[in-house]
């Protein structure tokens, strides 16, 4: 979660849902999103919603924790109960950060299986955790996978040391190869997450992550271009001039290099910064934010959505801890979208995805625009024929324009 | 010395033979406000307690940028040998822009105040307003101002006064007008040096109009000076240059608040208001006669300001095209100079070409839009008017670029200035070497003083409206000063650049410049639109041309990437509130074909370096 909350409007303190959310209740899914607020270190460019123990002052909120979840999770079951909400199996959990193996893998099979005490859990569903690749160990694996676990997401983000340096990463790149064997060998399917673009990083250096990545055979990888962000340690060194800048040119060239050397792996891109081995391997828990499914978001600062209906947690685990501990709901502001703006929202997200947009999607300025899309190689023109927008490689590397261009005025 | 007036002459019961009629001119800064100030506190008709600097700059702008840009008339009362007499006494502008001002309130006066810093000596306006008031046969009173200075050379400077206008340099009189030292011997000397004014008390009555100015409250307010006859409250009175009639509602002196009288007789100046609403209803230069027994016979005017260089006024926000239009209305009751007319540009819209006296003008009128109406502006680089004759003899006259003939030109004429530049000797090659840049033909030369030269050229308006002054400044380490006025026009061999952005013609951005410059500006502009307008989905050439044959070429990168790569989990309400944001942002781009230009980079490209902040030349 970043680190800004939205402005929104307030939250009830029942968490209870207009009846808008039941509209077409049984179309949508239903997911679960944890959010472990904690990690060992910061990172120098990560503004995430995360705290060290010495930030939080001492271990005690950790230790508390997955209790203080597991009592949203009864909060969530009840205002979803109240509001006339079935309760519907759940289709993906995913356990994000922080770094959510910091906490003892007890911890987290505990918040999981009460959640699944609740609502239940889908056939084949999918459980993801992330993880810090030194945050486990082939013991704590086991435990997860056999709480229900069916994934892992591992911050890899390069396997080049002065990279991992300027990133702040504490672990080593040997570690990586270890992790993945041992979370193979309990069952896991497993994703690695890289991050490119980081100052000082040179085409090599990029080409050696990518290559060292993909020789771990992952199911799944995610390749994010590092952004700086404002009040991160790692602005603050750019704005000193202490390392230098980060660069537009630079990125693009990068993600071509990980589009080609990924497809040519046997990956495919299933959204802008995602690839998967085979289709049913992508992320669906990250597929259900793109198509706007409904899920709850458990922690401080986690998001949720139902039904067009968006609300988010306030940041800090202390107030986080305080309002639950009192019965009220840990929402600190919501916002209820209207048709047109979640037409807005569903366009700016779909697009992003490798099943496209449908082009009956669009108003007549996005019809409109089509053709110059095409034109100017930012679409695939035979899908597009088809009815269906779907990204070039320079369509995606120009996402954000694209969706500005074909968004009704 | 005389002491402050125990009694003062009361308006429309004046003797003319008791009246003096003067006006302060200089050179932009030497003082003239300053010592208006000391007069105002020595005569008492402002209060010690009361006194500000400057007192007399009332307006925001000229405050804050510490000129004069209208000229002030005030009567003030004095006493010499025991006799009280009334001084109307015009502070004026020193600008060059604003000579127009100096000449309008010379017609009102008998004499002058030529004020010269004690340690500046002579310089360039010093001489044009001398000038003026020799062609208008004032009487002169030569002053040093500033004695208080520790540069002061009072000396040096009054022998070159001396030398200018004959006499001796004893008769320089010293004052400061910050300490006040000399001021009352000054007033005496006033009294005692400057003529009465003379004319028919008994015949029809006539009043030359030196000033006009539009006030919410009171509608317009008309200045004159009283020549014959007398003008009283509630009579009917006449323009003569219309016919047109008014009743006259109030009649009064400046002193300096308006004072309402019973009239005013022979010599006198004061107000008038009749509640027209429109400056033009009384014109500065018309004769203002009586209906009842009016003037066969007016009185001289004089030529209108004539608008020199041109800009076209948009607003950034196209919804206050009105407000705009409605603000140029009111500003022009306030301001004769100002000309303008409705145009539309591709890039920028619908907005104004607007005729200034000069670059001061241009910023002043364009800073009281936006301040007191409240507008956001962008003001296109300005320009002087040419006179285009075709082919087929038709004639045209142009004061924007975009506006230039396609067709086949005959011939292209451009205004022209003679130029009159002040500075010490030792810069007399680089002054020349400059002119010599600009296009100009050497008029002549003469020594001021033994160390002082005034240069004389005649040369393009162009060449030296815009950023002339500065590069004249900085050549001679500020000693040097320039004034110029109109002088006719002369064929040239002129070319419009156009600026094209993926082959689209920017018509804000086109130019008329002499043929060996073109290249320059091409380069200078094309360079600059580079730098400033981001990058978008497609490489952007950037060309300059004359006709259809490039000129310079620069171009911009297409932009690789723009897209949030990073994993948000499920904050999509930030995702989205971003997007908006981009989205509001392309609102406020200028669209020229296909390329998003952001207003700010109009702005940037538009702002030369000339039209720059430099209120004091
Ligand atoms: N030391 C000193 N400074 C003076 C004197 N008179 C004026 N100044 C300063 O000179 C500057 C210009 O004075 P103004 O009275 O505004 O000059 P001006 O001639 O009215 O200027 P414009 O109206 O813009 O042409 C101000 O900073 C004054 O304070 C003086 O007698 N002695
Ligand atoms: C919130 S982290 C959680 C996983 C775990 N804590 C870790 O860092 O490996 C999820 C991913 O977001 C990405 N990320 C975090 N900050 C980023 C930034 N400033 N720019 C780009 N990607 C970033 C990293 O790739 C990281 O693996
Ligand atoms: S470990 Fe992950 S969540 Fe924690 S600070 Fe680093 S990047 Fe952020
Ligand atoms: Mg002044």
């Amino acid at each position: 979660m970043p680190s800004v909350l939205p402005l929104g409007d307030p939250a009830p303190a029942d968490g209870l849902l207009p009846p808008q959310v039941l509209d077409g209740v049984d179309s949508r899914r239903f997911g679960l999103y944890v959010h472990i607020p904690f990690c060992a270190v910061r990172c120098g460019y990560c503004d995430f919603n995360t705290y060290t123990a010495t930030e939080l002052g001492g271990g005690a909120s950790q230790d508390a924790y997955a209790s203080t979840a597991i009592s949203e999770v009864e909060f969530a079951v009840q205002a979803m109960d109240a509001s006339g909400l079935p309760r519907r199996p759940l289709s993906t959990v995913f356990f994000g950060g922080g770094t959510p193996t910091l906490l003892p893998a007890e911890d987290l099979a505990r918040i999981l299986t009460a959640a699944v005490g609740h609502w239940g859990l889908e056939d084949g569903a999918e459980v993801t955790t992330e993880a810090n690749p030194d945050s486990v160990t082939p013991e704590s694996l086991q435990l997860l996978a056999e709480a229900g676990f069916t994934r892992i997401s591992f911050g890899m983000q390069s396997a080049v040391p002065h990279v991992l340096k300027v990133l702040d990463r504490t672990h080593t790149p040997s570690r990586v190869p270890m992790v993945v064997q041992w979370a193979r060998d309990a069952g896991l399917a497993v994703s690695l997450d890289l991050i490119y673009g980081t100052p000082g990083e040179s085409m090599a250096d990029w080409q050696t992550s990518l290559e060292t990545a993909l020789s771990y055979e992952p199911d799944h990888i995610s390749a994010y271009a590092l952004i700086v962000e404002e009040g991160t340690k790692l602005a603050a060194q750019i704005r000193r001039g202490e390392v230098p800048g980060i660069d537009d040119d630079d990125h693009a060239a990068k993600y071509e290099l990980a589009d080609q050397l990924i497809s040519a792996a046997g990956l495919d891109w299933y959204e802008v910064s995602n690839w998967s081995r085979t289709p049913e391997q992508a992320c669906r828990h990250n597929l259900a934010y793109w198509r706007g499914d409904d899920w709850w978001g458990i922690g401080p600062g986690a998001h949720s959505h139902m039904g067009g209906v968006r609300w988010w947690n306030v940041k800090h685990p202390t107030a986080y801890a305080g309002r639950l501990g009192s019965g009220a709901s840990p929402a600190a502001g919501r916002e209820t979208l209207d048709a047109a703006t979640r037409e807005v929202e569903r366009i700016m997200l779909e697009a992003r995805l490798g099943t496209g947009l449908h082009v009956d999607a669009l108003d007549k300025v996005g019809r409109h625009a089509v053709a110059g899309l095409i034109a100017d190689g930012l679409v695939e023109p035979a899908a597009a024929f088809q009815g269906r927008l779907v990204l070039t490689i320079k369509g995606r590397l120009l996402a954000d324009a694209v969706v500005r261009r074909i968004l009704p005025d | 010395m005389s002491p402050m007036a125990r009694t003062a002459p009361v308006p429309a019961a004046t003797d003319p033979a008791l009246i003096r009629n003067f006006c302060i001119i200089a050179h932009i800064d030497h003082g003239k406000s300053t010592l208006a100030d000391r007069m105002l506190q020595y005569t008492g008709v402002v209060k010690s307690r009361d006194m500000k600097a400057q007192y007399l700059d009332r307006m925001d702008i000229e405050r804050e940028r510490g000129i004069t840009i209208k000229s002030q008339a005030v009567r003030m009362p004095w006493e010499l040998d025991g006799i009280s007499y009334a001084l109307n006494m015009i502070d004026t502008p020193g600008h060059v822009d604003f000579t127009y001002e100096v000449s309008r309130s010379l017609a009102a006066c008998e004499g002058a105040v030529l004020l010269v810093d004690a340690a500046q000596g002579i310089e360039a306006q010093t001489l044009a307003n001398l000038y003026l008031a020799m062609e208008n046969n004032l009487n002169i009173i030569p002053v040093l101002n500033k004695i208080d200075l520790p540069a002061a050379q009072p000396e040096k400077y009054a022998a070159e006064l001396a030398n200018l206008i004959g006499g001796d340099p004893e008769d320089v009189l010293r004052v400061s007008g910050k300490t006040g030292v000399g001021v009352e011997a000054l007033l005496d000397k006033i009294v005692r040096d400057l003529p009465a004014p003379v004319g028919d008390p008994d015949g029809p009555a006539r009043a030359m109009i030196f000033d006009s100015v539009y006030d919410t409250y009171r509608g317009v307010v008309t200045y004159v000076r009283v020549v014959d006859g007398m003008l009283h409250p509630r009579e009917r009175i006449q323009m003569m240059s219309t016919r047109a009639t008014h009743e006259l509602l109030e009649i009064g002196v400046s002193s300096p608040e308006p004072t309402p009288t019973k009239g005013l007789g022979v010599g006198e100046v004061g107000y008038l208001i009749t509640g027209v609403k429109d400056v033009r209803q009384s014109k500065v230069g018309d004769t203002v006669t009586n209906m009842a027994k009016p003037a066969s016979e007016s009185l001289a005017g004089y030529a209108d300001a004539k608008p020199m260089v041109f800009s076209g006024l948009y607003p950034l926000d196209g919804t206050d095209y009105p407000v705009l239009r409605d603000a140029l209305e009111k500003l022009m009751l306030n301001d004769a100079a100002l000309v303008y007319e409705p145009e539309t540009s591709a890039a920028l819209g619908f907005g104004f070409r607007v005729g200034f006296l000069g670059l001061l003008h241009l910023e002043i009128t364009r800073e009281r839009l936006e301040r007191e109406y409240n507008l956001d502006l962008i003001s296109t680089a300005p320009n002087v008017e040419y006179e285009v004759t075709l082919e087929d003899k038709r004639v045209v006259h142009v004061t924007n670029p975009s506006e230039y003939p396609t067709g086949k030109i005959a011939e292209v004429r451009e205004p022209m200035v003679s130029a009159t530049i002040l500075a010490p000797n030792e810069f007399v090659g680089a002054i020349m070497e400059l002119c010599q840049s600009r296009r100009g033909v050497m008029g002549g030369m003469d020594y001021l003083s033994e160390d002082r030269v005034e240069i004389r050229y005649r040369l393009p308006l162009a060449e030296i409206v815009f950023d002339f002054f500065d590069i004249l400044k900085s050549k001679t380490r500020g000693y040097g000063s320039l004034d110029w006025k109109a002088d006719g026009d002369q064929v040239a061999d002129l070319v419009k650049v156009d600026i094209m952005l993926q082959g689209e013609q920017v018509d804000a951005f086109s130019a008329i410049t002499h043929r060996e410059k073109a290249y320059a500006y091409g380069v200078m502009m094309t360079s600059k639109l580079r730098e400033l307008i981001p990058r978008q989905q497609f490489e952007v050439p950037i060309q300059a041309a004359i006709g259809s044959r490039i000129i310079a070429r620069e171009s911009i990168r297409a932009i690789r990437k723009d897209v949030l790569a990073k994993c948000y989990g499920g904050d999509i309400t930030r995702k989205r509130k971003l997007l908006e944001k981009q989205k509001e942002g392309k609102k406020r781009m200028k669209m020229v074909g296909r390329v998003e230009v952001p207003q700010e980079a109009f702005i940037a490209a538009l702002t030369t370096d000339e039209s720059k902040d430099k209120a004091k030349k």
